[in-house]
């Protein structure tokens, strides 16, 4: 076989490309993970602190314009759904067993739902949702990549940064995965689909399979990162950083500014 | 200039027997050394001890020397080993980061992590996709490729950080046919454009016999054959080894057992 000799590097003719210096534009999307993170957490703390239906009203009604403008209602909706059974057995508890509660709806029996049940579950139901929805918008208007990069760029090591980046793959990692082993098991016989109590059946011989695979990529992949110099001294280099402007540097600040005041009133009673 | 192994004995941590050697073998760069054995001949064991992974990252003891251009690998930290010993592995999913858009920025991976500058990484991973010729996978998602695309993007990823070796363990075997041809074909241009020595080793003795110059066959730890690659895979006791010989050595075996006598140019181009 002809070899030639070891060639240098060629000088560069080619820069970065345009896909990877990639900018989101529109409306929320183009705002720095950083904002989005500080305006998500202000969100969550208000959906909380703040007494009754006005903090998760305010909230839900700011998460479903930005949503919207953002065209990412069918993901929240489907984000909703998934919530579901949490929020089913929190009414069911909350209909029938709160503690304290005395205005029954009517009486059937020994069962007894509600009024101040069915109030309160629907508060603490419209508080999860709307905090879901708060947390999964800033995810899902934030490329990972770019979360990855920002933080990296704030001075958080490698190791932490591929632990968040790893963390955050690992959900459509693990579900496609269980797809695979799910088509696996199918094809050896193993009916996963109809009944839920064949389905639930079908989760034991489901699980062992992707949390040992799991398991055994572990050494296969610290391996992988060593040969590729990840425990190399010196800060990563960055091949591009999400933009952040002076204004939105303010805006976290009156973010944090706004957590914090909202905590105070709270704790101190100012709130109710 | 050379990846050396002198007497080469490795235990892994926890076990009492010899998973390798004793073994010595000499890779220059610029030629293939293809390796092929039975399973559980120490293929994977030797790749590595070559490479100084073992015992540096996995542990275990490994008694003799491993140098690379006359330094002791047991001196070199995994990531100065990694600029000079490159490591691929069997499945290309697990050496993903999995944190990156496109195969662009996963190329550019191992570079970014040795602090270079900017130009100089972008510099490397166009060097790298064009040496195996994929630069047209360069904006595509890494999690969303062919499994012979995946291998050749975690092979680029690897040729980034411009090694002088390369040590490529069974990078096609869990590839269907195609994906073993667009491997095997990346194998041979990053054969002739990088200058790297490369240990290769492979179940598919089709693509050793494509590639390699020199070949070892491994049982229970040790070389059982060594020598230029076309005699080792014409060699009877292949198969007593656990290696299939390759398709035109069988078919060459083939017709003269049935009879035929190979003109010396037919014989000559089937073995």
């Amino acid at each position: 076989m002809p070899r030639t000799r070891r060639p240098a590097l060629p000088p560069v003719d080619r820069g970065l490309p345009d896909y990877v210096t990639r900018r989101t534009s529109g409306f929320y999307r183009e705002l720095n993970p950083a904002t989005k993170l500080a305006l998500a957490a202000l969100e969550v703390v208000v959906v909380f602190a703040v007494p009754g239906w006005l903090g998760p009203l305010v909230v839900l009604a700011i998460v479903a314009g930005v949503a919207a403008a953002t065209r990412t209602g069918r993901e929240l909706a489907v984000i909703g759904l998934a919530a579901s059974p949490l929020v089913i057995s929190i009414m069911v508890v909350n209909l029938f067993v709160l503690p304290g509660a005395a205005d029954p709806i009517f009486h059937a029996g020994p069962i007894a739902p509600t009024w101040s049940g069915l109030w309160f579950g629907l508060l603490t139901s419209t508080r999860l949702l709307t905090f879901s929805s708060a947390v999964a918008l800033a995810y899902l208007t934030t490329p990972v990549d770019d979360l990855l990069a920002d933080m990296s760029r704030r001075g958080l090591g490698r190791r932490g940064v591929f632990v968040v980046g790893a963390s955050v793959q690992m959900v459509p990692r693990t579900i496609e995965r269980v797809g695979e082993i799910m088509d696996a098991q199918r094809a050896r016989g193993m009916d996963t689909e109809g009944r839920i109590w064949r389905r639930a059946r079908a989760v034991v011989p489901l699980a062992a399979p992707v949390v040992f695979g799991a398991l055994t990529e572990v050494e296969e992949r610290t391996m992988a990162l060593e040969a590729r110099a990840f425990t190399a001294p010196g800060r990563q280099t960055l091949l591009r950083a999400p933009a952040d402007r002076a204004s939105e540097r303010a805006l976290r600040w009156l973010a944090l500014i706004a957590l914090v005041a909202v905590l105070v009133a709270r704790v101190s009673g100012r709130l109710g | 200039m050379s990846l050396d192994l002198a007497a080469v004995r490795y235990r892994y941590a926890g076990s009492m027997s010899v998973a390798l050697g004793p073994l010595d073998l000499s890779l220059e760069p610029g030629q293939v050394v293809g390796v092929a054995g039975a399973n559980e001949s120490g293929k994977t064991t030797l790749c590595l001890a070559a490479s100084g992974m073992a015992p540096a990252v996995v542990g275990g003891h490994l008694d003799g020397a491993v140098e690379i251009d006359g330094v002791a690998a047991s001196t070199l930290r995994p990531h100065e080993l990694a600029q000079r010993c490159g490591l691929l592995f069997q499945r290309a999913a697990t050496q993903l980061t999995h944190t990156t858009a496109t195969v662009f920025e996963e190329v550019g991976f191992g570079p970014c992590n040795l602090s270079l500058a900017r130009d100089d990484v972008v510099a490397r991973v166009w060097w790298a996709l064009a040496a195996l010729g994929i630069e047209d996978l360069a904006p595509r998602d890494p999690t969303r490729l062919s499994g012979g695309q995946g291998q050749l993007v975690a092979l680029a990823a690897v040729l980034a950080l411009r090694p002088k070796y390369l040590i490529l363990d069974e990078p096609t075997s869990e590839l269907d046919p195609a994906g073993t041809g667009l491997v095997a074909d990346g194998l041979v241009r990053a054969a002739r454009e990088t200058g790297a020595g490369i240990l290769l080793v492979e179940h598919k003795t089709d693509v050793l016999a494509r590639i390699a110059d020199r070949m070892i066959v491994l049982d229970r730890g040790g070389v059982a054959l060594a020598g230029p690659a076309a005699a080792v895979l014409g060699d009877d006791r292949l198969v007593e080894l656990g290696v299939e010989p390759p398709a035109r050595v069988r078919l060459a075996r083939d017709l003269r057992a049935a009879g035929l006598d190979l003109t010396p140019d037919l014989a000559g181009a089937l073995e």
